[in-house]
């Protein structure tokens, strides 16, 4: 395996953007992240899109995507991973080069989740576990399986209703310094607990949006990113794993297993731990599911994920500032262009180019941790300036 | 960024797909024959004993397509919990519904609807049945009560 940089990333605006179609929302970010790497079209030897689809009109994205940018003749795929298809789509990317198969590969997230109305969005998300026997006779939804979670957390463990409120102030908080961000306002944690219930204990701003929006991620070989870039951003390892379709088949509700395996392979690749990481993205649809991944990335012990957001460590200047750039509670959630956002996030954040929301470096090291569906997949990414 | 226009133009597609799917169940329609008469089964490996809940004509453990149709006794714990307020488009007549897991006696876990308790005074660690019904749409199916007779049960 060929060392593999990060050579260029783009971000489009996330929220509502009924002014764009998936085309044109992918082109706006392709485009600056080509700027950002200094290639053209013909240097880009393979392209992974990662978007979930249903919500809009094109059966094909991928191709769509592509012919709109300029991308062919690349070889070309969709991948598929639920909320983490941007990193799935990372992941081809990066083993194309990886492998010695391409110079340079461009992963491409996007989705246009708003073109259909809000109860069939509802019900196409609920149907994302097992249909037959957790939708069809039940009416799941997907905030009712990370409730499902979080009333076992809270039983357990003591974790609180401030506990989840305090993840969605954190993350509004740095939401509002996000010019990408879907929210880009503060809240109060007066206002995350007043406002309305989506799934007991999951209240409206325990809830990331409903969003549109693309993210695009360029790789390359250690010899083309040399000649691209002063500043690479090294790929350090991808881990990954998976769990069952059918909630009911997990042995508990305290944590994911996808991403206790997947942050495993990770950090044993990278030669790391938890305590050298500077900066994280971590996979926060609902604010349970942040403290979920603190526990089970390693960043604190099992049951003490409320207490660590309580306490302040997340945020800049605490032990592991995560989600600086707010987050999918306050950035938005478009499923297949999150974890190519993260990713650009990370390599900004390692660039030393975040502003505002810059984190301090000190190793080096950074994390992004992407989750597909309930747990059922994920990608824990780790760069680095060497 | 692209600029925003004032008001966003945007072009009602006039095509439009009615979806409604087949769902084979030939290889595990003992269940539904068993639920019509009250009981509610499951599938046991022959081979290795694995008990899968939902019923599999295939074992995810050793592969094997050899199986024994089981009944399970109903008999179950609280692990999680949660109420549905946000429902998806084909639940918006029902009101909010619970929805629970219990961890049956024979070790499986099974996530069904949750009625007869007050979410206020459904805890984790309560002890449950789990038991035939009808839906809304009146199909057979099943769900959780809590049990009579038994002391709750804070363990965890
Ligand atoms: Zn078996």
């Amino acid at each position: 395996m060929r060392r593999v940089a990060v050579v260029g990333v783009g971000s489009s605006k996330f929220g509502r953007r009924d002014d764009s179609n998936l085309s044109e929302l992918a082109f706006e970010s392709v485009k600056p992240a080509m700027d950002d790497a200094g290639v053209d079209g013909k240097d880009i030897g393979f392209v992974s899109v990662g978007t979930v689809g249903t919500w809009y009109e094109e059966p094909l994205p991928a191709v769509a995507v592509a012919e709109y940018a300029g991308l062919n003749p690349a070889g070309l795929v969709r991948c598929e991973a639920a909320c983490a298809s941007g990193s799935a789509a990372f992941k081809v990317a990066f083993q194309s080069v990886a492998s010695g198969e391409s110079e340079v590969a461009m992963a491409i997230g996007v989705e246009k989740m708003t073109e259909i109305d809000m109860p069939t969005t509802i019900e196409l998300i609920g149907r994302a576990g097992n249909y037959l026997w957790e939708f069809e006779n039940i009416g799941m939804t997907f905030a009712g399986y990370y409730a499902l979670y979080a009333s076992a957390h809270m039983a357990r463990y003591g974790t609180t209703e401030e506990h989840l409120a305090q993840v969605a102030v954190k993350n509004h908080k740095y939401g509002a310094m996000n010019p990408y961000a879907h929210f880009q306002s503060e809240i109060t944690l007066q206002q995350a607990l007043d406002s309305p219930f989506v799934a007991w204990p999951l209240r409206l701003y325990n809830c990331c949006p409903v969003s549109d929006g693309s993210a695009t991620v360029i790789v390359a070989s250690e010899q083309a990113a040399k000649k691209l870039t002063d500043t690479p951003i090294w790929v350090k390892s991808v881990g990954t794993a998976s769990d069952t379709s059918n909630l009911s088949k997990r042995p508990d509700y305290l944590g994911l297993r996808a991403t206790i395996q997947a942050a495993k392979q990770a950090y044993e690749k990278a030669a790391v731990s938890p305590t050298d990481i500077d900066v994280a993205e971590v996979h926060d649809c609902f604010t349970i599911a942040e403290i979920l991944a603190y526990e089970d990335l390693g960043f604190c012990e099992k049951g003490t994920g409320g207490r660590l957001v309580e306490d302040e460590e997340t945020y800049i200047g605490g032990r592991i500032p995560v989600n600086l750039d707010g987050g999918l509670k306050a950035k938005g959630h478009p499923l297949g262009a999150t974890g190519c956002m993260m990713i650009a996030e990370v390599t900004r954040q390692l660039r030393g180019e975040a502003g505002k929301r810059q984190a301090p470096i000190k190793n080096g090291l950074g994390l992004a941790h992407n989750v597909g569906g309930t747990g059922h997949y994920c990608y824990v990414t780790i760069l680095g300036r060497q | 960024m692209a600029a925003k226009p004032e008001r966003p133009r945007v072009l009602k597609s006039s095509r439009t797909l009615h979806l409604r799917y087949d769902i084979p169940i030939s290889k595990i329609a003992k269940f539904w024959d068993e639920l019509q008469r009250g009981r509610i089964t499951t599938t046991k490996c022959t081979k290795c004993g694995n008990i899968t809940f939902p019923p599999a004509a295939d074992c995810s453990q050793c592969r094997s397509s050899e199986i024994n149709w089981i009944p399970l006794s109903g008999e179950a714990v609280l692990e999680a919990v949660t109420r549905i307020d946000i429902r998806p488009a084909s639940f918006a007549q029902e009101e909010p519904y619970l929805v629970a897991i219990g961890r049956l006696k024979e070790g499986v876990n099974t996530l069904a609807r949750l009625v007869g308790v007050r979410l206020e005074d459904a805890k984790v660690g309560m002890n449950l049945v789990l038991r035939p019904t009808r839906t809304a749409g009146r199909a057979v199916w099943y769900e959780f009560a809590p049990a009579t007779g038994f002391k709750e049960n804070n363990s965890s």
